[in-house]
C-alpha cells in the first residue's frame, strides 16, 4: 500500500522532523540525519551565522533535506514574517516553520499572531508550517489561509512531558484535513509512536534527541519508533475492551 | 507598581529568621517541586540547603539541558568611556579616583570592533560610565551604528536611561540591557553610593523596567555578590527576575552572577561569598526559574567556570577585558576591576566543546 506525506509538493518519506537547536556539537547532525533518515530538518534563522564557515549550522545539513527555517525569537506576526524573509533572502528556501511566542515564560505559541503571519506568508509563496497550540478553531483558520499543515504542541517546548495534549490533537487529526504534525514536548520514542498511532502525518522533536547521552542512536531509536507508530496507525488498531468478554455471553439467549 | 513594592512587602518578613527554620523536609520539597513559591526559592537558599547541594546540582543540571540543550553562548565586553561622575566605593572608575581617562573615538570602534569580530563572537556588550556630558545617549547611539556592522546582537551596560532613551537605543540596533542593582539592601546602597545620580536607588531599581517598556529584546539583572549577605541579595535578585518575566512575558529576563573582584581602590567587600555559596545561589535561581538565562563573567577564575558547565550557567564571556580600547590598544590603562579568566575566544571554545557543549557564538540578528 502506498502511504504518501506530501507538504508543499514534496513528498516526505521520512516522518520524524528534527529540530537542531540543542545539540552538543554541529558536527553531530550529519549522523544523526543519517541514521534517524529526518529529511525535514528545522534551523533557527537567529542560530544561523553566515559568516563562520565552522560554526554555520547550515554546512552541517546535506543538501537533499527539506531546510525548514524557523522564526524562533518573533514576538508577533510582523517579526515572524520580517525573520521569514530574511531566511528566504539568505538562501533557506521557501518553507518556514512559524513560531510566535510572546511569553517567555511557558514558551507557548500565540496562535492569534501565528495566523496573521501565516496568511501574510502564504500570500508570498512560502510552504507555511506553524507551530501552535491545539486548538480547533486556530486550526481551522490556519486551514483556510493556506497553511501547508499545522503542528500543534504535545506539551510546552523542552519539557519531555511526552502527548499531554492527546485529546485536542486527536480532534485537530480528525478535523483537520492537513497533515497534522505534533512538534514539542515528546520526550520518548514511545510518545513519538503514541503520536503516530493516533494518525499524526508526523513528528518533529529536538530536546529528546539533542539531548541524549548518545543522540545518533536516539535518533535511530525516534525514527524506529516513528516507523512503528506509522504502520500500527495504518493496520488499523484494535478496539480497547474495557471487560473480558465471557464464553457464555449474557445476551446469548438471543441468538437461540 | 513597581518591583519597589514587592521590596516594601518583603521587609516586614524576617528573612534571617526565616532562613534559620528552615528544615531539611522543606529543602527535599523545594528541590522536587516543578513551580516554586517566592518562600521555596528562599528555602534553597537557606544554609541548610548547603546540605542538599548535590540534589540541587542534579536538578539544576536536568533542568538546564532541558530547555537551553547541550549550549553555551558566547559573548565579551567592550568598553566604550570609563568617564564617571559617581561616587561608588567598590568600583575603580569612581569619580575620586585618579585614574587615566579616555573615550574612544569612532575609529577607535570600528578597530576594537573589527579585532572582537574577527575571534568569531557576534555578540557584544557595551559598556561605560556614568557621564551623560562625556557620553551621552547620541554618542552610545553613534557607537551602536558603527558595531551594527559586525555583531549582530549589541546588548548595552550603560547608566539608567528613561523609557525614551532606551526605545531610541533600540531604533538605532540595541536588543539586550544589562544593570546590576548592585546591592538591594537600600541602607547599605545608600552608604556606598556616596555622590552622584546613582546614589538614586529607585530610579536604577525601575531601569530594567523601563526598558521592558521600551520592548527591549532582553533584560539582564543582577546584584554585585559581596556588597550584603548574599543569601538574601541572591533572593531579592531572582525576585526582581521574576517579577519582570511575570510582567513582561515577551523580553526574555536572564540574570547575572558577578561577585566582588579587586579594583583601584580601598574597599574591601561586607561578605566574604564563597565558592559554594555562589553555587548554591546559582543552583537557587535555576530551579525557582527554569527557563531565565543565566550568566557568570570572568570575574570567576577558569577552573571555577570550566567546573559550572552543565550545572546551570548558560552564558559566557570570553576574550575579556575591562580596559577602555582594551582589546586593541598596547598601553595598559587601569580597568574596572580585574578579571580571574583571561582565556582567548579560541581558548574558551575548546574548552567548551571538551565539557560535552556547543559554544554558540550567535542566537540573534536584528530583524
Amino acid at each position: 500500500m502506498q502511504d504518501k506525506l506530501i507538504i508543499g509538493g514534496k513528498e516526505i518519506t521520512n516522518r520524524l522532523f528534527l529540530g537542531t537547536g540543542k545539540f552538543p556539537s554541529n558536527r553531530l547532525i550529519p549522523d544523526v540525519i543519517k541514521k534517524s533518515g529526518s529529511q525535514v530538518v528545522t534551523v533557527a534563522l537567529r542560530r544561523i551565522d553566515f559568516d563562520s564557515e565552522e560554526e554555520n549550522m547550515l554546512n552541517y545539513i546535506p543538501k537533499d533535506c527539506i531546510l525548514m527555517p524557523n522564526t524562533s525569537g518573533a514576538r508577533n506576526a510582523e517579526e515572524a514574517v520580517r525573520i521569514a524573509r530574511l531566511a528566504k533572502a539568505a538562501g533557506c528556501g521557501n518553507w518556514v516553520k512559524i513560531e510566535v511566542v510572546s511569553d517567555n515564560k511557558y514558551l507557548l505559541p500565540d496562535n492569534y499572531e501565528t495566523i496573521k503571519a501565516t496568511e501574510i506568508l502564504v500570500k508570498e509563496g512560502f510552504v507555511v508550517l506553524p507551530y501552535m497550540s491545539p486548538d480547533l478553531m486556530a486550526a481551522k483558520r490556519l486551514r483556510d489561509v493556506g497553511a501547508a499543515a499545522v503542528m500543534p504542541l504535545g506539551a510546552p517546548i523542552g519539557t519531555n512531558k511526552g502527548l499531554k495534549t492527546r485529546e485536542l490533537v486527536k480532534i485537530l487529526i480528525d478535523e483537520i484535513d492537513l497533515p497534522i504534525v505534533v512538534d514539542a514536548g515528546l520526550g520518548k520514542p514511545s510518545e513519538a509512536a503514541e503520536a503516530m498511532e493516533l494518525g499524526a502525518a508526523a513528528v518533529l522533536v529536538n530536546t529528546a534527541i539533542a539531548t541524549a547521552g548518545d543522540p545518533v542512536m536516539m535518533a535511530e531509536a525516534f525514527d524506529l519508533a516513528v516507523k512503528s507508530g506509522r504502520k500500527a496507525f495504518i493496520s488499523g488498531t484494535g478496539a480497547i475492551k474495557e471487560y473480558a468478554e465471557a464464553s457464555s455471553p449474557l445476551t446469548g439467549f438471543l441468538n437461540g | 507598581m513597581s518591583f519597589y513594592d514587592k521590596l516594601t512587602e518583603y521587609k516586614s518578613i524576617d528573612i534571617e529568621n526565616f532562613l534559620e527554620g528552615v528544615t531539611d523536609e522543606a529543602v527535599l520539597r523545594a528541590i522536587n517541586k516543578e513551580r516554586l513559591t517566592d518562600f521555596d526559592f528562599l528555602t534553597l537558599l537557606s544554609d541548610k540547603a548547603d546540605k542538599h547541594l548535590e540534589a540541587m546540582a542534579v536538578r539544576s543540571k536536568q533542568l538546564t539541558l532541558q530547555h537551553f540543550g547541550k549550549v553555551i553562548f558566547l559573548y565579551t565586553p567592550m568598553y566604550l568611556a570609563n568617564y564617571c561622575v559617581n561616587q561608588c566605593t567598590y568600583c575603580g572608575f569612581n569619580v575620586t579616583n585618579r585614574i587615566t581617562r579616555k573615550k574612544l573615538t569612532m575609529e577607535e570602534v570600528e578597530r576594537e570592533a573589527q579585532t572582537i569580530a574577527s575571534t568569531g563572537l557576534r555578540h557584544i556588550l557595551i559598556l561605560t560610565g556614568e557621564s551623560r556630558p562625556q557620553t551621552p545617549v547620541s554618542y552610545i547611539k553613534e557607537c551602536v551604528e558603527v558595531l551594527s556592522n559586525h555583531f549582530r546582537s549589541i546588548a548595552i551596560e550603560v547608566y539608567p536611561l528613561e523609557a525614551e532613551e532606551y526605545a531610541e537605543l533600540i531604533e538605532a540596533g540595541v536588543d539586550g540591557l544589562t544593570i546590576y542593582q548592585e546591592v538591594y539592601n537600600e541602607e547599605i546602597y545608600r552608604d556606598i553610593h556616596l555622590k552622584g545620580p546613582k546614589t538614586n536607588y529607585r530610579y536604577r531599581l525601575d531601569a530594567p523596567e523601563r526598558a521592558c517598556k521600551a520592548a527591549m529584546r532582553s533584560v539582564n539583572i543582577g546584584a554585585l555578590l559581596g556588597l550584603d549577605d548574599w543569601r538574601s541579595e541572591a533572593f531579592f535578585t531572582g525576585l526582581h527576575a521574576d517579577y519582570l518575566q511575570t510582567k513582561y512575558l515577551d523580553t526574555e529576563i536572564s540574570v547575572s552572577l558577578p561577585r566582588m573582584r579587586p579594583h583601584v581602590g580601598q574597599f574591601q567587600p561586607k561578605c566574604n561569598v564563597s565558592d559554594r555559596n555562589m553555587v548554591q545561589a546559582m543552583l537557587a535561581l535555576r530551579l525557582f526559574m527554569p527557563r531565565a538565562g543565566i550568566t557568570v563573567s570572568t570575574r570567576e577564575r577558569a577552573e571555577f567556570r570550566d567546573n559550572l558547565i552543565g550545572l546551570g550557567v548558560t552564558k559566557m564571556s570570553a576574550g575579556t577585558t575591562t580596559e577602555v580600547g582594551g582589546h586593541t590598544r598596547d598601553e595598559k590603562s587601569e580597568g574596572q576591576f580585574d578579571i580571574s579568566d583571561g582565556r582567548s575566544v579560541e581558548e574558551m571554545k575548546q574548552v567548551i566543546y571538551k565539557k560535552g557543549y556547543q559554544p554558540v557564538f550567535k542566537d540573534w540578528q536584528a530583524i
